[in-house]
């Protein structure tokens, strides 16, 4: 069978990766099609009901400021916004929203029919067809050939996903879907090295058979932030969510029956993630602890369901009932669907370049679950990158390579790109090294301009963003001018604050950067403004409040920034250099790092490696 | 290549001799060259001519004189790396060397890696192309040599305390971090009290070893040799030949009592601190004495004993009695004196006495064998490959004092009221620089902690 139409570029799946990497490629002007085995399941949350937290947050922000779709629909659709951490630095505080799964997907589905240029379309992709290495389409199980100058891979966990509950197992992707079983095999022909993980969720329980007496409540922020830009922070309803414990009863039940867990009876092969461990996996690591929390989560504002988080399991449904049932506040609960684990193919991230290419097969991008990675946040970030490189391939421009200075995306990608994952990756903190700058309220301002130089911030976006960018920088500037006098009033102000009364006068600058002050007393002591937007208030404040700290992180930053600015030519040949210890040339083949920054991160590659490796290169120059 | 940060390191070799260079090499050096430095006519290398040599003085922190020098400064690209360079020409031995090497460490500069300075000339095309495979040679060579004298250095007990103490470290960073990226655990209220004592106890530790590291006490303290040996067989003239021969030290550690003969002499560029037990009454019955008097109490101080034996008595019994007395710390050097006066000497006995101590045959009239005591002695002070030996040294202390700082910084932090996010990058870095001394790299290590300590899951 022929070709049967032709298009630039074609989304494999429609999860939160394929969503934001077809998005992103229609708007940047590609005629762009989305396949989905189920065209009902776009967007779909089969984990847990919520997006966002530390780092993730991050992300969300950071999505949202290069011009992509996860925060502004979260925000359509939340069922109650917390900010975390917000006694602590304003570099991890971060959103976490419980979202409406039923909304969200839909709102998705609805934002993808709206967008020009854009089909989305139900049909499972069979094969990718590549001629001189050059992606040239894809194939569905159906037989239909559509031509594509590239593909983006966002299948998810569904590649020859199985899924087991107890001595239950069959072929399925989550939540019951079909699961993806011919393109494996297929991929594997093109080159591509593929692994297997597990990853797991937990039962879902019905509201009505919970008592949430004894249970503690929490609540959404009395004036919720939000992930977007775009949206506006007007008053909403909100759910609670309830936090219980597990007990020794619990446990006891578990332990009795670990014979029969799937993990521990070796049905399970594939390598779990140790962040979120399933609770037979905690009851027997941390086996002196005599209580687990469990949270409990709305999915929608309208079902009963409720998602048990702290209780991932692939026990039987009848273990996972009775040890549910010795929680408290839980004794009668009905579980709606058993928790269950979940095995599925990825393809290896260090074969992928910093673009998210195949280093295999030109005009192939992979983005999201399927490079090894767990999150809706992180899928989506790297869908976002794979559509927008894809279409930066098709008009022949530099792809958009994100630094680990610029933000978490890029901390994501060149942790998956250089140094690859041997469980589910998901982003943390902790990973990045330049946190105080990566900041979530600073998303806008470390990336709008390069969403907007990529050509997917559009002048609405543009219009919002410069507006709030000159009024931060105006008023970094009048604190840094405007004088507060040791006046009666102001000693007042600092007493109550306990901090030290002025000796002569200081820059409104100088008071906020003692710990204690605020930006509010700043209004108090007449020199703050009181009609300020909260964002502009909060962005130029921690400037001014972190100047020190972050002025250090920006020379660390320099400095490696000169590593990455010394570029590997892609053809160069490891094998012929003496002195490289064996090691570090055969981890620098396989990756083949597209600069000295990025080989330095390699584990195996050593300083002095790079130091010759520099010495190398340089040989090279003059010789040409 | 431009933009790189500012290196030092010592340009000659560690042996003795009259003048010592310390080369600094970077975009910051000549304002590193300044604050190390005062020249005697006032005015800073900044505003000299390139390449003249100024005389003054290379100066510490606090503006106290380390040692008189020739300073100068090279711009670039004329210089030896093509970057902006300057040297201080000091007095040659380690002392002079490693103090004013350490004054341009605390002016700003960073240790160099091996080979460091010839890959900069080469990347700045001031050593030809030719030359680039005699640089990746030179870059591996120093580097394994550094890596094996590093290892070398590394004494259990030293190794041991470090890694305690980054395990410390790591443990704290995975409670902040955790704290973090896990606030529902609410963990950050106990996690600021534990990581305050965390610091304390961690910096106690640092400043214990820093007063114990090996070549820092050396230096100030110099190298203990204790002369041993039955009367008359020639302690004093092997004193007073090694006296003649090195430099003498003016001795200014106050309050050494003058009852033990002490003299402090500079040993391939060492200082050392030769004491004879001659100095104390002497007594027919020296075996009976050794329990009793001072000379046991030097001997116990000391880092390497000499055991003087005549040559002429032949290996005594009491010679023996005496080897089997000598206290088991140090290390020890069978000396056979007056060999110049007998045709034959069995030096066996001497050596399976000591127990594989080595032996050498001297003569304290004519000078003969001489350089093998001195060469022992540098061996017992561990700076045979000196340079490598130094530097392994010098980079662990310099570790961990930036350990030191980065905690300090911590809690100051802490007392600033700021929260874990800002506290982690100190401890953090702590950590790190710990891990310099060890050779252990950061990697994954923290996630296991975390993953190994906290419960956290959907």
């Amino acid at each position: 069978m022929g070709i049967t139409k032709g298009y630039d570029v074609i989304v494999v799946g429609a999860g939160h990766a394929g969503i934001e990497a077809a998005l992103a490629a229609a708007r940047m002007g590609m005629r762009t099609a989305c396949f989905t085995t189920n065209l009902d399941n776009i967007g779909m949350m089969n984990c847990n009901p919520s997006i966002g937290g530390p780092a993730k947050g991050h992300l969300v922000k950071e999505i949202d400021a290069l011009g992509g779709q996860m925060g502004l629909t979260a925000d359509q659709t939340f069922l109650q916004m917390r900010l975390l951490n917000s006694g602590k630095g304003p570099a991890v505080q971060a959103l976490r929203a419980q979202i409406d799964k039923r909304a969200y997907a839909w709102a998705m589905r609805l934002a993808m029919e709206r967008t020009p240029n854009l089909d989305t379309k139900q049909g499972m992709i069979q094969d990718i067809i590549v001629e001189d290495g050059r992606v040239q389409g894809v194939v569905t199980a159906t037989g239909l050939q559509f031509a594509a100058k590239a593909v983006v891979l966002s299948t998810g966990t569904y590649l020859h996903g199985r899924t087991i509950v107890g001595e239950v197992t069959r072929q399925s992707g989550p939540s019951g879907l079909a699961p993806s079983v011919g393109l494996t095999a297929n991929l594997k022909r093109l080159g591509l090295q593929v692994g297997r993980f597990k990853t797991g969720t937990p039962p879902r329980v019905d509201a009505r058979s919970v008592d949430f007496s004894g249970m503690t409540r929490q609540d959404g922020d009395e004036e919720p932030w939000r992930f977007s830009l775009l949206s506006v922070r007007e008053a909403r309803k909100q759910l609670p969510c309830y936090l219980t414990y597990t007990n020794n009863r619990t446990h006891e039940v578990i332990r009795n029956n670990l014979h029969r867990a799937p993990l521990y009876t070796g049905a399970i092969e594939g390598r779990g993630p140790r962040y979120c461990p399933s609770v037979e996996d905690k009851v027997v690591r941390f086996a002196e602890r005599e209580n687990h929390q469990v949270f409990l989560e709305p999915e929608s504002w309208d079902s009963v369901e409720l998602y048990v988080l702290g209780m991932s399991t692939s026990l039987p449904e009848e273990v996972q009932i009775e040890a549910l049932r010795t929680i408290a506040g839980m004794e009668n609960v009905e579980v709606l669907r058993a928790g269950y684990a979940i095995e599925y193919d990825y393809v290896v991230s260090t074969q992928l370049k910093p673009s998210l290419e195949t280093k295999q097969v030109a005009g192939l991008f992979c983005g999201g679950q399927v490079n090894g990675t767990s999150g809706y946040e992180e899928a989506a970030a790297q869908g976002l990158i794979g559509g927008i490189n894809a279409a930066l391939y098709i008009q022949e421009r530099e792809p958009l390579v994100l630094s680990r200075s610029d933000a978490y995306i890029g901390v994501l990608v060149d942790d998956l790109v250089t140094k690859g994952s041997s469980e589910p990756y998901r982003i943390m903190t902790s990973r990045a090294e330049y946190r105080l700058m990566l900041r979530q309220d600073n998303a806008h301002l470390r990336l709008t301009e390069k969403g907007r130089e990529v050509g997917l911030v559009d002048d609405h976006r543009w219009a919002v963003f410069t507006e709030l960018r000159d009024a931060i920088r105006e008023e970094e500037r009048r604190l840094a001018k405007v004088v507060i006098a040791p006046d009666e009033e102001v000693q007042g102000a600092l007493r109550r604050l306990g901090s030290a009364e002025l000796k002569t006068g200081v820059t409104a600058a100088q008071m906020l950067k003692r710990p204690e002050v605020r930006y509010h007393d700043l209004v108090e002591m007449g020199v703050g403004r009181a009609d300020l937007e909260a964002a502009v208030v909060q962005e130029a404040e921690t400037l001014i409040k972190y100047e020190g700290y972050i002025q250090k992180e920006l020379e660390q930053v320099e400095r490696i920034r000169r590593l990455e600015a010394r570029r590997i030519p892609s053809d160069f040949n490891y094998a012929g250099l003496r002195g490289l210890s064996m090691e570090a040339r055969e981890k620098l083949a396989s990756i083949r790092p597209e600069s000295i920054g990025q080989a330095s991160r390699i584990s195996g590659v050593s300083p002095a490696d790079v130091a010759m490796l520099m010495v190398y290169l340089e040989q090279r120059r003059q010789a040409e | 290549m431009k933009g790189e940060d500012t290196i030092a390191a010592i340009a000659t070799g560690l042996g003795e001799a009259g003048v010592g260079i310390i080369r600094v090499s970077g975009p910051l050096a000549v304002a590193v060259g300044d604050r190390a430095f005062r020249s005697r006519l006032g005015a800073p290398l900044i505003k000299r001519r390139s390449h003249q040599l100024v005389h003054g003085w290379v100066v510490d922190g606090a503006g106290g004189v380390v040692d008189e020098a020739l300073g100068v400064c090279m711009r670039g690209p004329h210089s030896f790396t093509g970057e902006d360079v300057v040297e201080f020409h000091c007095h040659g031995g380690q002392i002079a060397v490693r103090q004013v090497l350490a004054a341009a460490l605390a002016a700003g500069a960073r240790l160099a890696e091996p080979g460091e300075f010839t890959r900069r000339a080469f990347l700045n095309g001031r050593v030809d192309l030719a030359q680039a495979e005699a640089v990746i040679d030179i870059i591996r060579a120093k580097t394994d040599r550094a890596m094996e004298a590093a290892v070398r250095q590394l004494s259990g007990a030293f190794s041991t305390e470090v890694r305690a103490i980054r395990d410390r470290l790591l443990e704290m960073t995975a409670h902040l971090e955790a704290d973090i990226d896990f606030p529902e655990l609410e963990l950050e209220v106990h996690t600021l009290l534990q990581v305050e004592a965390g610091c304390h106890w961690s910096l106690e530790g640092i400043d214990r070893l820093l007063a114990g590291a090996r070549q820092g006490k050396l230096l100030r303290e110099g190298l203990r040799v204790v002369i041993a040996g039955r009367p008359n067989v020639g302690k004093s003239s092997l004193l007073n030949r090694l006296v003649r021969e090195n430099r003498a030290i003016v001795n200014e550690v106050p309050g050494t009592t003058r009852d033990v003969i002490e003299e402090w002499v500079s040993i391939r560029g060492l200082p050392v601190i030769l004491a004879d037990t001659a100095g104390i009454r002497e007594t027919a019955d020296v075996v009976e004495r050794m329990g009793v008097d001072r000379s046991r109490e030097m001997l116990e101080k000391a880092d390497l004993i000499l055991l003087v034996i005549d040559a002429t008595e032949g290996f005594t019994a009491d010679d023996r009695q005496l080897v089997e007395l000598l206290p088991g710390r140090a290390a020890r050097l069978g000396v056979v004196n007056k060999l110049d006066l007998v045709n034959l000497f069995a030096f066996g006995p001497v050596a399976e006495a000591l127990g594989g101590g080595g032996v050498v045959g001297v003569s304290a009239v004519t000078g003969d064998g001489l350089g093998e005591v001195e060469e022992a002695i540098a061996r017992a002070a561990g700076v045979v490959d000196k340079e490598e030996s130094l530097i392994a040294n010098t980079r662990q202390e310099e570790a961990l004092r930036r350990a030191a700082l980065h905690l300090r910084g911590a809690l100051e932090t802490k007392a600033s009221g700021f929260g874990p996010d800002l506290i982690s990058i100190d401890v953090r870095a702590a950590w790190a620089a710990l891990g310099e001394i060890t050779g252990e790299s950061v990697g994954e290590d923290l996630l296991d902690q975390i993953f190994s300590r906290f419960c956290i899951g959907k």
